[in-house]
């Protein structure tokens, strides 16, 4: 089925699919301790399942993103967020994998989150929605995958918080997939990288329009909290090096300096941008919800500060296999937490890959078309 | 950059180092080959020897072929990245023409053995007697075929003889249970094989090597003990040239 949903500041109304509830008959338990049931997931799927339901490869979207991984976003009209990646005689190649993505758990695009309606009471959860972690988003994943019938998967892959969930599929269900790639990602999230969340948290909360939450009620919206958080947040998806290449020092207006605080220079006017056009897809209550549940996220202190132990049960199964890709320039998830892992995971016996890509887009390299990213993945889920 | 250029040395008798190498490995058994390249090696023990194979490679690009061969490996180089693996997690841990372009080479060796039961270990002697005569004659450093640089841009930052070899491995207490030495198209025959010959006469020397305090009832697993070192060379001489 498919559900109408009101995105933006103007609340236009967009037709978002695939919907399936979830937990009908047994609620699925949170990391809280409180119980959900008969909630909907949103997800989008490209090729088709074989008979043995033995090519099924699971992508998590990163913290913005959503369901459409191949195809054309309805709220925003463009292409699928990794387009290059996945279609026909694409490097995932959906003539011979069957690809999942949904919505994660807290999200806005159609999954069970703070813009749902509480049935109980008839009213939009927003602040009263429970809050969520990673490893609740993977259970909610993995009744989608029972949903389909699926035993174990091919492969799981993700990049940063969808990197987080395939790390976290590893720890939960190993038994459950065969591959994992885990892209731009760390087995935490640093105190740098929660203080630029929290950050982004009060630029939200701390605009009047947000209204301890209930701004769908009020009929208001936080625009400029929001745009706010997503100016902060982008700054570390990009790199010093980037910023250089893209923007340099240039300056809005060619004639010099205007001597005012509006846009001066282009790099400012690149973010604001970035900001606004944010602001008419995303749910401000969402972006708190989703930034807490990946500041919680911290395999390590999981299993009391020995980080080989949450891949002990998935080295067991010796044809599991997980591949770690980094970029040189990510400050969000530098290459040095990706070694961390990796030595991590070769204490517990996993059978691990890893690499470190040269690029100085950033944190946001693992969305860019790249040749050696593209070779990688496609090497590693074909054998 | 030191690893492509050291890899360039072993190109013209690649598969000749290599089958060598090979055959000083016993089947179904686990191997880290350090600085793997393609992972051609690998890729023969994995379908010749049924061995469980990893890669270390420095270059991102070929650690995505070594991928492609169904082979895992991680991007990392032998002086900064062996710290990554567990004591005693794999039955060898190959280097193949790679030491002497190391930082530390002695603890390089000392991280091999300290990963692997075993160490086989290819290097090229600087003490051929090619390369003394060109020292001698000439007064400069050697440059040829097999030493293709110029001592301001060598990668080969600690060149050794075969001599300096064994040297080493006596001194941390290694025992080098098999050696073979060669030059660019052959196995030295079995005359050649004392010590002071080989090292003027072998421009590449095979080794493997263990701890000597390794136990000799686990010694018994991996090595071919039933067979001589020169039976064993004599083996592999002739398969590579049958």
């Amino acid at each position: 089925m498919k559900i109408q949903s009101q995105f933006g500041p103007k609340k236009q109304t967009f037709e978002i699919g695939e919907i399936v509830f979830l937990a009908q008959e047994k609620p699925l338990k949170l990391s809280s301790g409180l119980e959900i049931k008969n909630f909907p997931l949103a997800f989008q799927t490209y090729g088709k399942l074989n008979a043995d339901k033995s090519n099924a490869i699971l992508i998590c979207h990163a913290l913005t993103g959503d369901q459409y991984v191949a195809s054309k976003n309805p709220v925003t009209e463009k292409d699928g967020w990794w387009d290059f990646m996945v279609g026909p005689s694409k490097p995932i190649d959906t003539n011979k994998f069957f690809v999942i993505c949904s919505n994660i758990l807290g999200g806005c695009m159609g999954s069970f989150g703070p813009k749902s309606l509480n049935l109980q009471t008839q009213k939009i959860y927003e602040t009263s929605f429970p809050l969520v972690t990673i490893q609740d988003m993977v259970h909610a994943q993995n009744l989608l995958i029972e949903h389909f019938e699926i035993a174990k998967l091919h492969s799981v892959i993700g990049g940063s918080t969808g990197g987080m969930q395939a790390l976290a599929w590893g720890v939960l269900y190993p038994q459950k997939l065969q591959r994992i790639i885990a892209m731009a990602t760390s087995y935490r999230h640093s105190p740098q990288n929660i203080a630029f969340h929290e950050v982004g948290r009060q630029a939200i909360i701390s605009d009047g329009n947000w209204q301890n939450g209930q701004y769908l009620q009020e009929d208001k919206f936080p625009s400029k909290g929001l745009s706010l958080a997503r100016m902060t947040a982008h700054i570390t998806y990009l790199s010093e090096s980037a910023l250089q290449k893209k923007f340099g020092r240039d300056l809005k207006n060619k004639d010099g300096f205007a001597f005012s605080f509006d846009r001066e220079f282009q790099v400012e006017n690149y973010l604001h941008h970035q900001g606004s056009r944010f602001v008419e897809r995303f749910d401000p209550n969402s972006y708190l919800y989703i930034t807490r549940a990946v500041d919680y996220f911290d395999l390590e202190s999981d299993f009391n500060g020995n980080l080989s132990l949450a891949f002990r049960d998935f080295a067991k199964i010796l044809s599991n296999k997980i591949c770690l890709i980094a970029f040189s320039h990510d400050w969000l998830f530098p290459p040095s937490e990706s070694k961390k892992l990796t030595k991590a995971m070769l204490a517990a016996g996993v059978n691990v890959s890893s690499i470190n890509i040269d690029s100085n887009a950033g944190h946001d390299a693992f969305l860019l078309d790249d040749n050696l990213l593209k070779s990688t993945i496609s090497s590693f889920i074909n054998n | 950059m030191s690893k492509e250029i050291g890899q360039n040395i072993a190109k013209h008798l690649i598969r000749y180092d290599l089958e060598i190498i090979a055959n000083l490995v016993k089947e179904n058994s686990s191997v880290l080959d350090i600085g793997c390249g393609d992972g051609e090696l690998l890729n023969f023990l994995k379908n010749n020897k049924s061995a469980n194979c990893r890669g270390l490679e420095i270059s991102q690009e070929k650690v995505s072929k070594v991928l492609s061969l169904g082979i895992s490996a991680l991007q990392g180089d032998a002086d900064e990245d062996l710290h990554y693996f567990p004591d005693q997690n794999f039955d060898y841990a190959i280097l193949s023409q790679t030491l002497q372009a190391t930082k530390k080479p002695k603890e390089v060796l000392q991280e091999m053995l300290r990963i692997a039961k075993y160490a086989i270990v290819s290097l090229p002697n600087f003490a051929y007697y090619k390369n003394r005569l060109h020292l001698a004659i000439k007064g400069t450093m050697p440059v040829n075929k097999d030493i293709p640089f110029q001592w301001f841009e060598t990668p080969n930052i600690h060149f050794c003889s075969i001599h300096d070899f064994e040297k080493l491995c006596n001194e941390l207490n290694f025992e080098i249970k098999c050696e073979i030495f060669l030059n660019r198209e052959n196995i030295l025959p079995k005359a050649l094989h004392s010590l002071f010959f080989a090292n003027f006469a072998a421009q590449y020397g095979i080794f493997l090597v263990t701890k000597k305090e390794f136990k000799a009832s686990t010694q018994e697993e991996f090595i071919f003990n039933k067979i001589s070192k020169t039976t064993l060379v004599a083996a592999t001489y002739k398969k590579i040239h049958e």
